[in-house]
């Protein structure tokens, strides 16, 4: 088959995604996972008496926390395959991927199957930020002295 | 007003997260790792901490404030120890999350079968 034509019939069958609705949901629920973020902050805040800086730090690890435990329970799937960037985007896309990669190899044993493939999906996020962050570190050192 | 602010940056950027996602054929991945550089970007130039003071907790829950803490750290210890600070001090304040996403994730594998 020509490739044009091979080309044609992909096209035709890939599923049409309607962008606008996908960007106004996910624009709605990143904004919400956003404010969820800011309440959780002041509530530390406000009942533990902690400053701000630490409360930030709980509202990272709850976040995480709730990340992984509807992954484990089976929901969180679904309510990315719906909100799309509005999960994935936040922390919770991080926990998300971490746990489902820890889901699936579980089964394969404890060193060979969950200790070595646990960050296959996560692990990019810790290696391009750490190098990154090296990179722009060496580069601010040498720009603005530090 | 700050919650409407952490609601439109959020907001903003899943929003170009989506677009992204929608209009070029990189997956998910890809744009979590964009994400975590650009954000490592921005706060080397102190453009970010002005977007966390702007949004608070908004401007700390999309993963750009993971690239963010990153180069918070790293120069907190280059402050005090010099160029060898870099390699000390980077993962002081995302350890929170790396660790905590660990735990979770291998005590829940523990408990919870994989639903499909």
């Amino acid at each position: 088959m020509e490739i044009n034509k091979y080309n044609a019939i992909v096209k035709k069958h890939t599923p049409k995604e309607n962008i606008l609705l996908n960007c106004l949901i996910s624009f709605i629920v990143g904004g919400f996972m956003g404010v969820v973020g800011e309440i959780l902050i002041e509530l530390y805040a406000y009942y533990l008496h902690i400053p701000t800086k630490e409360a930030s730090t709980f509202m990272i690890i709850t976040l995480v926390f709730l990340g992984c435990f509807f992954t484990a329970l089976g929901f969180f799937d679904n309510w990315v395959r719906f909100a799309k960037c509005g999960l994935i985007v936040p922390i919770t896309g991080f926990a998300h991927a971490m746990m489902s990669a820890a889901l699936e190899y579980r089964r394969e044993g404890f060193v060979t199957g969950l200790g070595s493939n646990m960050f296959k999906l996560a692990g990019s996020v810790i290696l391009f930020g750490v190098v990154s962050a090296y990179v722009f570190g060496i580069l601010r050192i040498i720009l603005m002295g530090g | 007003m700050i919650y409407v602010n952490a609601f439109i940056f959020c907001g903003i950027v899943c929003l170009i997260g989506q677009l992204i996602l929608d209009n070029t054929k990189l997956t998910p991945g890809h744009i979590t790792t964009m994400f975590v550089i650009i954000g490592a970007f921005l706060d080397s130039f102190n453009i970010y901490d002005k977007f966390v003071l702007f949004a608070g907790g908004g401007a700390l829950v999309p993963i750009t404030s993971f690239g963010h803490l990153l180069i918070h750290g790293a120069m907190d210890t280059v402050n005090t120890f010099g160029v060898m600070g870099l390699f000390m001090g980077m993962f002081d304040l995302t350890s929170s999350g790396i660790v905590a996403a660990i735990i979770f994730s291998f005590f829940f594998s523990l408990f919870f079968q994989p639903r499909d």
